[in-house]
């Protein structure tokens, strides 16, 4: 059985959805172009793996093998559509500039990916917590990779921040530098891959660093 | 073997059904308690465009309801029914906002709200959706540049027909740098929507 060390360790950094297991990368690349775009995205996958997780875990006891990826596909698109429903409700200017890419987070195989390698084989509370340290994880990478772009791209950092936390937010708008004239490479989609594969090198970069005192990892063995 | 079989694929399928019935029904509930908040924010959206190209003390109807549904048509871009808000002031018409596209932007559609003064003047002009280049062509939104704000108080008269294009055109209106065909797509789609409106006032009022 996994610990929850292992389990947060694995979404947060070693088995990473976004800078490991490069998936989910369709909405990453598209809506990372603000940090605030990116937390909303995040917050939005954060929240279908954590419930996904939750319920395909209680029902593996009893979901017939033929059918079971069909009945989590089914239970995702459900959650999917019953958070895009309420971001249209609570949140409508968000939606508005995140709108076409909520559906696609149906698509995102780190979902279904999460529900097939490990909720259908763990008990609730640990599924649960893999689905948050995944989603966290998923959710840090397209804000960093979101701050990189827009700071780059446009000089700035949070701004539309009103749109997700009310209109007290547009404070939190920083303007590095008003005369910045902007960098279009990090805005358009190959800045979205150049900044992807900056993060991916970091990571690996941290990882390959000579440890002080070496420790004995064993690998855990993932199938997705 | 067969019967076992059988039996099988039946409760899969039950099963399936049974969690398709319940998808369904947390989606529908769903749906149906936040439809009402649903059309409302969509009506602020709405209302806050259309009163961003309307002084608000110049209409005091319900510019969002006294609609008209106008057919499609070369000259407003569309290929589909567009709708056009009319803005009336004690009862008398005082401006139409059409719901208007340029075909040509460089990445597709433009879609725009020109607002028109009885009189064929410009109330204003605002671009709600398009998929120009960001950081050239996008400049045509409001929160990006000033530039279409220029079209205020503009008409078919001023300037002259002829002008009613981009400076390298030879006409009256500014392009961006790196970026004329954005412009050139909007200038015309204007111009075009009030050709529509002083061919058809009479019909839009009534």
């Amino acid at each position: 059985m996994t610990t929850k060390r292992e389990i947060s360790r694995n979404g947060l950094w070693s088995n990473n959805v976004a800078l490991v297991q490069l998936l989910g990368l369709c909405p990453l690349l598209a809506v990372t172009s603000t940090v605030v775009n990116g937390i909303g995205l995040g917050i939005a996958t954060l929240i279908t793996l954590v419930l996904s997780n939750t319920i395909v875990s209680l029902i593996r006891g009893f979901v017939r093998n033929e059918v079971r990826l069909p009945v989590f596909v089914l239970i995702i698109a459900s959650i999917v559509t019953i958070i895009e429903l309420s971001m249209q409700a609570l949140f409508y200017d968000l939606y508005l500039v995140l709108g076409i890419f909520i559906p696609l987070i149906v698509t995102n195989c780190a979902i279904i990916g999460r529900a097939e390698g490990f909720a259908s084989r763990n008990p609730v509370g640990p599924a649960a917590l893999d689905g948050l340290m995944m989603g966290l994880g998923f959710l840090v990478v397209l804000a960093l990779l979101g701050g990189l772009r827009e700071i780059i791209g446009f000089g700035t950092l949070f701004t539309n921040a009103e749109l997700m936390f009310g209109e007290g937010a547009q404070s939190l708008k920083l303007e590095i530098n008003p005369d910045y004239p902007g960098f279009l490479l990090a805005v358009l989609p190959p800045g979205a891959f150049f900044g992807l594969a900056i993060l991916i090198v970091a990571k690996n970069w941290l990882d390959l660093r000579p440890q002080e005192k070496p420790e004995i990892i064993s690998p855990v063995p993932e199938s997705v | 073997m067969i019967a076992i079989n059988r039996r099988q694929i039946l409760l899969s399928g039950i099963f399936l059904s049974l969690f398709a019935v319940v998808g369904t029904t947390l989606v529908a509930l769903t749906e149906y308690s936040t439809s009402a908040a649903i059309a409302e924010n969509e009506r602020q959206v709405l209302l806050r465009n259309l009163y961003a190209l309307l002084p608000r003390d110049r209409l005091d109807n319900d510019i969002a309801a006294d609609t008209l549904q106008l057919p499609a048509a070369a000259l407003l871009g569309t290929d589909d029914a567009s709708i056009v808000y009319r803005a009336r002031l004690g009862g008398e018409p005082v401006a139409a906002i059409f719901n208007s596209v340029a075909p040509d932007g460089y990445n597709g559609k433009i879609h725009l709200l020109v607002g028109v003064y009885i009189d064929g003047r410009l109330a204003g002009v605002r671009v709600v959706k398009h998929a120009e280049t960001p950081g050239l062509g996008d400049a045509v939104e409001i929160r990006k540049s000033p530039w279409i704000k220029d079209f205020a108080g503009k008409s078919l008269a001023n300037p002259t027909p002829e002008r009613w294009r981009v400076k390298r055109d030879g006409g009256d209106f500014d392009q961006f740098t790196g970026a004329t065909i954005t412009p050139r797509a909007v200038v015309a789609a204007v111009r075009n929507t009030l050709l529509y409106y002083q061919q058809n006032a009479d019909m839009i009022f009534n």
